[in-house]
């Protein structure tokens, strides 16, 4: 009797959210799986210079466990990702549903659910060291290292 | 859900045919009940005789389904409660042993609630049963007696106030829907049961009133308590003979068709007992900001004792309540509140909102979801929304110096980060009243605390830059590190060569042994003579470590973290006694003053790791070396978030406990059925194991107690100095501090009995 209504009770991210980890190596229920019962998020669209503690202060509504800044494979410096890990799916979903969408650094981030952080997810995947979409970006973002990558050759 | 997994070889799922159809029209009955109310091409009325006729036509199949689905709409989805009166009152129309089955299970349900302290739906579902004497499902006189039956509680002896109050309330705040039609067939009956209602309310208790109010003062709108307002509100609407046209009422369409259907009898309802495990609802006070001189060319705003405020306000509560979690959605269904352009809809929404917000002694949801759900509502509505939302906050700031504190804080909170949101744009120079006010007043202490909060999420320079320059004396202080032995003039602070020392150790990646060792030669200020180990509390050597550590690992969060970690032995035995804690705290708050961030994530990593305990911080944050900032919003964070720490630990530890007690009724379950000598071995382990959890449990709950101890202590030492001061100067007591230490105490305690001692009234004793 005490059961509740569906468009009450869907993950709004989870079902929109249609970013999924490409090296994932399981299968796509796997995957699924990992991510309802994940309380780390991944976050992207930040700006370069957005440091840890700013994510921190932004997101520290409920207690943090870890904040994993997104590195440049080659440089080392920040490239514009993140991942947070709080302590339980709970204190996850408050920030995944509330800042996904609003500003940070005054850049509009994005969150999505991760599988949970693994060494070496840290690092960009695009050839020039940074993430894959700035490989191509044509714009110039003075907060994102400017031109896209391949623009600049 | 009933969607049955059979996995295959390579984890592909499979589902079972049968099931699986009748999960899909189950889902589509859902859909169709969920989805009437919308926007739609077709009016409501027809598409509300379209849904009566398929579910009429599944009742054959998926009767229990479709009770089921109406209960749970009737519980859930409240701010819709008339259009499905109006949709059971079609088919009880239709089929009459439909409409008996679903009023029993409504009853049904509403025990099951009331049991289970669901409170709040409780009321929906007495509104619901309310609702539906008006579409001729139940006749009035069962009602009216139901009514009876609750309002008798109040003459239960020996059970909280706040039981009796709950049944007053489902009572009266059915009364918008209902109250005419059951006025009409038994008025001697509701005289009666008003009579007795009001002396009720004369004879109650009210002391938990100033506690829970906003703002202290009455001008210009006093903060009523629920039950005092909703009350009047009544007895107006009363006096207008139960006229009230804004709800919508979808069955006076169908008039003709429910008046010839046969109605039911409510079964007599007995309130259930009082027992020790039922929690009722806290007593709430009515938050109001606006009223009809606001917004003076657009629609009348109610009065605040009209039954329309008090119908506009539970619906848009409703619907908050119902799809928080989707702030676009919310905001979507906020704006299209039915019945718009007649009431100032967005004066209603940013007011319901900031109450919100405002809540004492916790808003219903968390705080961050009203911030990004007003950001929605300026997008939704960008031509109108945002005035009103900055005329509220030109309000709210007038009228800070009778704000609680509390609610100051999530103003604070709130307002800087909308403002990151928007480039921090605003029109300071508006409030250049604060400039020349005491610094320690509410107006510029409100205006350094949204500068310091806004400066966390941009950087120093950016916050210089979007205040005017008159405003630079309450921009905060360059967020770095302070190091007492960094300069030429700290060569004759006594310790000085022992940091150079461990500076360069540090620097070379020494081990806490080499660390030891060179702590060793610092000499003990407080003792003549040192024990060989050195060990005692020494207060020097405390400083020069942390100090130089902390400075050395000054650069990043990250740093700090690593050097806490990998020096976490020197800490701990640095440490070891009280004092010793308090003083890690004290070298800590003189190197990171500057920057409350840094300090608050420090003491959150040092309870974490066990360097210093939750007590020490109580006691830290009421030291003298902290009086100067014991006013600040950095401060009082960092304690509220200790406290929830302890808290939570506390929970954590109960709850591995019944798990374990769990496990082991389990066991003894399977060895009677199975008849199994072996498992006497596995029993063992598990009944030392709940030993050892029983211990950590009684270990954590008396210090959790003592926490709270220290906490209330200080504070009255604190008080207590501050009355004696003020007599013997022969000065006013109810300073700004005063005011604030207050307040502060005040919602550490409504806190604590919200959050522990409803939850754990073992610690109440």
């Amino acid at each position: 009797m005490s059961k509740g209504l569906r468009i009450l009770c869907k993950d709004p991210v989870l079902e929109l959210s249609c970013c999924r980890d490409h090296q994932f190596s399981g299968s796509k229920f796997q995957q699924e799986k990992l991510l309802k019962e994940s309380s780390t998020m991944s976050m992207r669209n930040l700006s370069f210079y957005t440091t840890k503690e700013k994510i921190h202060e932004l997101f520290s509504r409920s207690d943090i466990k870890n904040i994993f800044m997104g590195l440049d494979k080659i440089k080392k410096t920040a490239c514009g990702f993140c991942f947070v890990e709080y302590h339980n799916r709970a204190d996850a979903e408050n920030a995944m549903w509330f800042l996904n969408g609003t500003c940070l650094d005054e850049w509009i981030i994005r969150t999505d659910w991760d599988i949970g952080f693994r060494e070496g997810q840290q690092y960009g995947r695009g050839k020039s060291g940074g993430q894959v979409r700035d490989e191509f970006r044509e714009d110039f973002h003075s907060g994102r290292g400017g031109f896209g990558r391949q623009s600049q050759i | 859900m009933l969607i049955f997994y059979v996995a295959e070889i390579g984890g592909q799922p499979h589902k079972r045919r049968k099931t699986s159809d009748a999960n899909e029209t189950e889902d589509h009955l859902e859909s169709l009940i969920c989805k009437v109310g919308e926007k739609s091409a077709c009016s409501l009325e027809s598409n509300l005789e379209g849904l009566a006729g398929v579910l009429e036509a599944d009742l054959p199949n998926y009767k229990s389904k479709i009770l089921r689905l109406l209960c749970t709409v009737a519980r859930l989805l409240p701010e819709k409660l008339t259009i499905y009166t109006t949709l059971v009152g079609l088919l009880n129309a239709r089929n009459y042993n439909f409409g008996g089955e679903f009023v029993e299970a409504m009853i049904r349900q509403l025990k099951e609630s009331l049991k289970a302290n669901n409170y709040n739906e409780a009321v929906y579902l007495v509104r619901f049963l309310s609702d539906l004497v008006n579409c001729h499902v139940i006749a009035a006189p069962s009602m009216v007696a139901m009514f009876e039956n609750f309002v008798s509680v109040t003459q239960e002896e020996d059970v909280p106030q706040v039981r009796r109050d709950w049944y007053v309330y489902a009572f009266l705040s059915s009364l918008p829907w209902v109250g005419k039609e059951l006025y009409e067939k038994k008025d001697a009956e509701m005289d009666r049961i008003f009579a007795n209602t009001e002396s009720y309310l004369k004879r109650r208790q009210k002391t938990h009133v100033p506690m829970l109010q906003v703002w202290t003062a009455d001008k210009p709108h006093p903060q009523e308590e629920y039950l005092d307002c909703l009350w009047a509100q009544i007895q107006k609407l009363k006096k207008d003979r139960w006229q009230e046209r804004h709800i919508l009422r979808p069955y006076l369409a169908f008039d003709s068709i429910l008046c010839e259907a046969l109605q039911h009898n409510l079964p007599p309802f007995t309130p259930p007992p009082h027992t020790e495990d039922s929690v009722y609802p806290m007593p709430r006070v009515i938050f109001r900001m606006f009223d009809y001189t606001d917004d003076p060319e657009g629609p009348v705003m109610p009065g605040s004792h009209s039954v329309e405020r008090f119908v506009i306000e539970e619906n848009l509560h409703c619907i908050i309540k119902s799809h928080w979690k989707e702030r676009k959605t919310c905001a979507a269904q906020l704006v299209s509140y039915p019945g718009k352009n007649k009431i100032p809809l967005n004066y209603h929404i940013v007011e319901v909102i900031f109450a919100e917000l405002f809540q004492l002694p916790a808003p219903p949801h968390i705080d961050v979801m009203y911030t990004t759900l007003l950001i929605e509502l300026c997008k939704l509505q960008p031509g109108s929304l945002p005035q009103v939302l900055a005329q509220a906050t030109e309000m709210l700031y007038m009228r800070l110096d009778t704000m609680n504190t509390t609610c100051v804080d999530r103003f604070i909170n709130w307002f800087s980060h909308h403002l990151s949101n928007f480039q921090f744009r605003w029109s300071w120079e508006d409030w250049s009243d604060c400039l020349s006010q005491d610094p320690e007043s509410p107006k510029p202490k409100f205006v350094r605390e949204v500068l310091e909060k806004c400066m966390r999420l941009s950087y120093h320079q950016r916050i210089l830059d979007i205040v005017p320059p008159t405003f630079s004396a309450l921009c905060p202080a360059n967020p770095t590190c302070i190091y007492k032995y960094g300069d030429e003039s700290s060569n004759s602070l006594p310790g000085h060569s022992v940091a150079l020392c461990l500076a360069v150790a540090f620097k070379s990646k020494a081990t806490n042994d080499e660390i030891f060792s060179i702590l060793k030669d610092v000499p003990n200020p407080n003792q003549d003579d040192d024990d060989d180990e050195g060990f005692s509390f020494n207060p020097l050597k405390i400083e020069v470590f942390v100090q130089t550590l902390l400075h050395l690992a000054a650069k990043s969060f990250s740093h700090s973290f690593s050097a806490l970690a990998k020096f976490h032995e020197v800490f701990k035995t640095l440490a070891e006694s009280d004092e010793g804690k308090l003083h890690v705290l004290r070298v800590m708050f003189e190197v990171w003053r500057n920057h409350p961030q840094m300090i608050a994530v420090l003491v959150d990593k040092m309870i974490r790791t066990q360097i210093v305990d939750c007590a020490a911080v109580a006691n830290w944050i009421f030291s003298s070396e902290l009086s100067r900032d014991f006013t600040r919003l950095f401060v009082w964070e960092i304690l509220h978030s200790t406290i929830r720490k302890m808290n939570k630990h506390v929970l954590k530890i109960q709850k591995e406990l019944e798990e374990a007690k769990e496990k082991l009724a389990r066991q003894h379950k399977r060895r009677s059925d199975d008849d199994d000598r072996s498992s006497d071995r596995k029993d063992g382990v598990l009944e030392e194991q709940i030993e050892r959890l029983q211990e950590k449990v009684e270990s954590a709950q008396s210090e959790q107690k003592n926490l709270f101890l220290v906490i209330f202590q200080r504070f009255i030492m604190i008080l207590t100095e501050h009355l004696v001061r003020c007599e013997t100067d022969g000065t006013s007591v109810l300073t700004p501090w005063y005011k604030n230490c207050i307040e502060r105490l005040q919602q550490i305690f409504l806190q604590l009995f919200a959050d522990v001692i409803l939850l754990c009234p073992s610690l109440a004793a």
